[in-house]
């Protein structure tokens, strides 16, 4: 940026690249176990969102005549395209992946002055678009372990929207745990009703299958903040607020609001706290606008499981926190140095 | 012993480097041809040449004078004679000259006749403050501000306590942990006369505790009674806790506050080799001629201490040291704070701790855009947010940079250290508070520029209304006196009228006459008429 060059002259080893670099190591675990109950689909959609995601910001770099080589190496790139990915539902066709990454890249990141200087998270920017866009396609989830589907039985299905015989798709797709318990409750079963009814959705802690992808994801999220990569002020912030909020309604009737437990492990509580509402560059800057911003998120998150219209709350929570960061960033500086005393 | 310390926000964890150049003891370089003293060595107003060329000058003899009172004089590190008095280039990171006294040193080095005060505790602390100044002692920390008015805490200032900083924080500097070392008595001397001339009680020496050799030879120092008073102190290793704020907030958990200084909390705070420097002009009567200056870094051969002249060229010591070839880059200072110099060929001044030389230039990375990560928020010890400043200072919103508190950053470098993108915020910080300065400046000239217009303006109008008032009184003046002198007036008046009148018709007669009428036609007889009667008109008229 600068000929002149100025103190300091010693420079820690971390950069950008080994940052997103161990956030995307960080992923594997819970991506693993996403694989195992919910097959090859999570790895179809995740290659498909990085080679677009990949294609479109060499694309654009090019025509915005900036260097392509730090930007590619960077790693922001691939790490928004599998969290995109993982945001999918894991049987979809090829399209969906590919144009939210395309969303993501191009709208979301790079029309707003790429890498560093986007407002909105663009893998969530991706999700949102396509959840408004393509409802039918977004919803349609398979259960844990039930679709008995090859590699390349869900490579043709994505490619070629064809399925082996005897299998139909509208078998094989429904609704997740989350959209269940929040329809069957619309409905007016009460919890426990929804469980026996719908035993095979449910796991121990949460929905099965999905408990241990929350596990894996809390695992990796962990050894994120051990190795200080992020800071544990959002984390905690969205997984407290959540859980205070739904131990409060929880406790009021029990009957029609689902357990802490449910919140925690039963979505994408555990990736959007850890690697999705963490993104620094969409986050408030100072510790307390951090722990605001978390408890932001973690708040809508309730909010918008148990009344909105979407179960899918994350990106949703994630989007509005964005928009409130600049106001947050202005309201909570950090007390400078001194500024106690009187001068 | 145990003293409570308190904790400082952010800081790093930093390789010391600071073994290599501690191995050998500290030696006084050989005397030098040349000693080159620039007569701003100090913060303040440069001093004043009290020498001419040709002139002999002995070792220690003020051959600058202090010119304001932020400043402090000059001395001559050796005998010769002034051979120049010129601009030369001096240790800066712009690599600007300045103007400097060139001795040519004798090889005698003969002293001054020295006035020694071994019993300082009968002068009071005004004669202490002027030997200090006289002596030309200023803040060897690196900062160089003049000691003598660190002890003068003027009224009002009730001082508590006194902290002497051997803290030396920075990576590969050791000038102060080997002059703790080697002259613990000295500097504890030092401390009792700043102690006297401030007239405070508690007196505080904190080392770092990665220097556990100097604090051991400190507190053998001490005597019993001395004990009492001063407490030496390890802090914990962490930079940049010898930073002055840092320190203070770490000894007494106090903070200085913003845009404040120590001493408006009660605490001066002065560092380990200025006591030292101290000691030596008021027992000795050795003005500062000569400091500890750490020669070190991966680019030299046997990295030491050594004991320089105030003047000696660069070049020399650096020799003296051994400099592998690969070497490529000089720092003044340490590689936190320090600046880079292109060219060697200057003189060692007050201020110069350490000259540190490596081998591999830190390259000039690709610098990625700010991902508002917040670990320069995490470690800066301002308590800033460092990447808003960078926002702010780059898009020159100055305004902003000041709500968001600038002037509390005291450029330690902590932020740009751990940037995972490389951006060299501090270099940003630079830039914006110059801006603002030279902004302000030009606000003050453009004040004073108005401030004397609207006086002038004033001047004007006062004048006028001074002549106008000055005329009105002589009128009445006259007034009063006018019925005395009516009769006289009226026969005077007339008389000038008379005469006016009689200009007047021979002007007009005069007029006439050049005019060539002769020979002329009737019709012109006839115009001619006419525009003198239009002429004659328009003058009445007039």
């Amino acid at each position: 940026m600068s000929s002149i060059h100025s103190s300091p002259y010693i420079k820690t080893n971390e950069n950008v690249t080994r940052m997103m670099l161990a956030v995307i190591f960080a992923l594997i675990p819970g991506t693993l176990v996403y694989i195992h109950f919910f097959g090859w689909g999570v790895m179809i959609n995740i290659l498909i969102a990085i080679i677009t995601a990949l294609a479109c910001e060499i694309g654009i770099l090019k025509i915005r005549q900036r260097p392509i080589k730090p930007f590619i190496y960077d790693g922001t790139a691939v790490l928004t395209a599998i969290l995109l990915a993982l945001a999918l539902p894991t049987l979809a066709p090829w399209w969906l992946a590919a144009l939210g990454a395309a969303f993501a890249i191009i709208i979301a990141k790079h029309l707003y002055g790429g890498m560093g200087y986007n407002p909105f998270n663009p893998a969530m920017v991706g999700y949102a678009m396509l959840l408004i866009a393509f409802p039918k396609e977004m919803t349609a989830w398979i259960a844990a372990e039930t679709h008995g589907l090859t590699f390349l039985n869900t490579l043709n299905f994505s490619l070629f929207n064809t399925l082996p015989d005897g299998i139909s798709y509208d078998a094989l797709t429904m609704a997740t745990p989350l959209d269940t318990i929040k329809t069957q409750l619309s409905l007016g079963y009460t919890l426990d009703e929804v469980h026996s009814s719908h035993s095979s959705l449910f796991g121990n802690l949460a929905g099965y299958g999905w408990e241990w992808i929350n596990i894996m994801f809390l695992i990796g999220g962990l050894v994120l903040i051990f190795i200080k990569v992020i800071s544990w002020h959002i984390p905690v912030a969205v997984l407290g607020s959540l859980s205070i909020m739904a131990m409060l309604f929880n406790f009021a009737d029990s009957g029609s609001y689902a357990p802490v437990s449910f919140h925690l492990f039963g979505g994408a509580a555990m990736l959007g706290a850890f690697f999705i509402a963490t993104d620094p560059v969409t986050a408030a800057a100072s510790t307390k606008g951090r722990l605001i911003y978390g408890a932001g998120i973690g708040i809508l998150i309730y909010v918008i499981r148990t009344w909105g219209g979407y179960p899918d709350a994350i990106a949703f929570s994630v989007l509005l926190m964005n928009m409130a960061v600049p106001m947050i960033d202005y309201y909570y500086k950090p007390t400078v140095f001194g500024a106690t005393g009187k001068s | 012993m145990t003293m409570r310390l308190w904790k400082i926000f952010g800081g790093l964890k930093l390789a010391g480097h600071k073994t290599m150049s501690m191995e050998d003891a500290t030696e006084a370089t050989p005397l030098p041809k040349i000693l080159t003293l620039p007569l701003k060595q100090h913060i303040g107003h440069a001093a004043e040449a009290i020498v001419n060329v040709g002139d002999k000058v002995l070792k220690g003899q003020m051959i600058a004078a202090a010119k304001d009172y932020v400043s402090t004089p000059i001395h001559a590190s050796s005998s010769g004679t002034v051979i120049a008095i010129e601009e030369r280039p001096v240790p800066h990171p712009s690599g600007k000259t300045t103007d400097c006294i060139v001795i040519e040193t004798d090889g005698e080095d003969k002293w001054i006749e020295r006035v020694e005060n071994a019993n300082y505790r009968q002068l009071d602390a005004s004669a202490l403050r002027n030997i200090i100044r006289d002596s030309g002692i200023v803040g060897l920390g690196g900062a160089g501000f003049p000691s003598f008015i660190k002890l003068n805490p003027g009224p009002g200032n009730m001082v508590d306590t006194l902290i002497l900083n051997g803290a030396e924080c920075e990576p590969y500097i050791t000038c102060d942990a080997m002059l703790m070392q080697e002259h613990g008595r000295k500097i504890i001397d030092g401390l009792n006369i700043m102690r006297h001339a401030l007239q405070v009680e508690r007196c505080i020496i904190a080392v770092e505790d990665n220097k556990r050799a100097a604090h051991t030879m400190l507190v053998n120092a001490l005597q019993e009674h001395e004990a009492e008073y001063i407490d030496v102190v390890q802090i914990p290793t962490l930079y940049p806790a010898g930073g002055e704020k840092q320190l203070i907030k770490t000894l007494t958990g106090k903070e200085v506050p913003s845009n404040g200084l120590p001493i408006n909390i009660g605490i001066v705070c002065h560092n380990v080799a200025t006591a030292a420097a101290v000691a030596d002009a008021v027992l000795e009567g050795k003005p500062l001629i000569s400091r500890y200056v750490t020669v070190t870094g991966e680019g030299i051969e046997h990295p030491r201490n050594l004991d320089v002249l105030i003047g000696t060229p660069l070049n020399e010591i650096i020799e003296l040291c051994g400099k592998r070839s690969e070497a490529n880059q000089y720092i003044i200072g340490g590689p936190m704070m320090g600046f880079e110099i292109a060219d060697t060929n200057i003189p060692v001044i007050k201020t110069c701790n350490c000259i540190l030389i490596q081998n591999k230039k830190t390259e000039a990375e690709f610098v990625m855009p700010c991902i508002r990560c917040g670990q320069c928020a995490a470690v800066c010890p301002a308590q800033l947010l460092p990447q808003q400043l960078y926002w702010y200072a780059r898009a020159k919103n100055f305004d902003k940079t000041q709500d968001y508190n600038l002037f509390d950053c005291i450029e330690c470098g902590c932020c740009t250290y751990v940037c995972p993108s490389h951006i060299p915020l501090v270099q940003y910080y630079r830039f914006a508070k110059t801006e603002i300065w030279a902004q302000e400046q030009e606000k003050k000239s453009s004040d004073i520029a108005r401030q004397r217009h609207e006086f002038r303006q004033f001047r004007m109008e006062r004048k006028k209304a001074e002549n106008e008032e000055r005329k009105r009184q002589k009128k009445e003046l006259l007034k009063k006196v006018s019925g005395k002198k009516d009769s006289a007036d009226d026969a005077k008046k007339a008389a000038i009228k008379e005469a006016m009148e009689r200009v007047k018709a021979k002007r007009e007669a005069q007029s006439a006459i050049a005019k060539n009428t002769d020979n002329l036609t009737e019709k012109q007889k006839k115009e001619i008429a006419e525009i003198e009667a239009r002429r004659k008109k328009a003058k009445e008229e007039n």
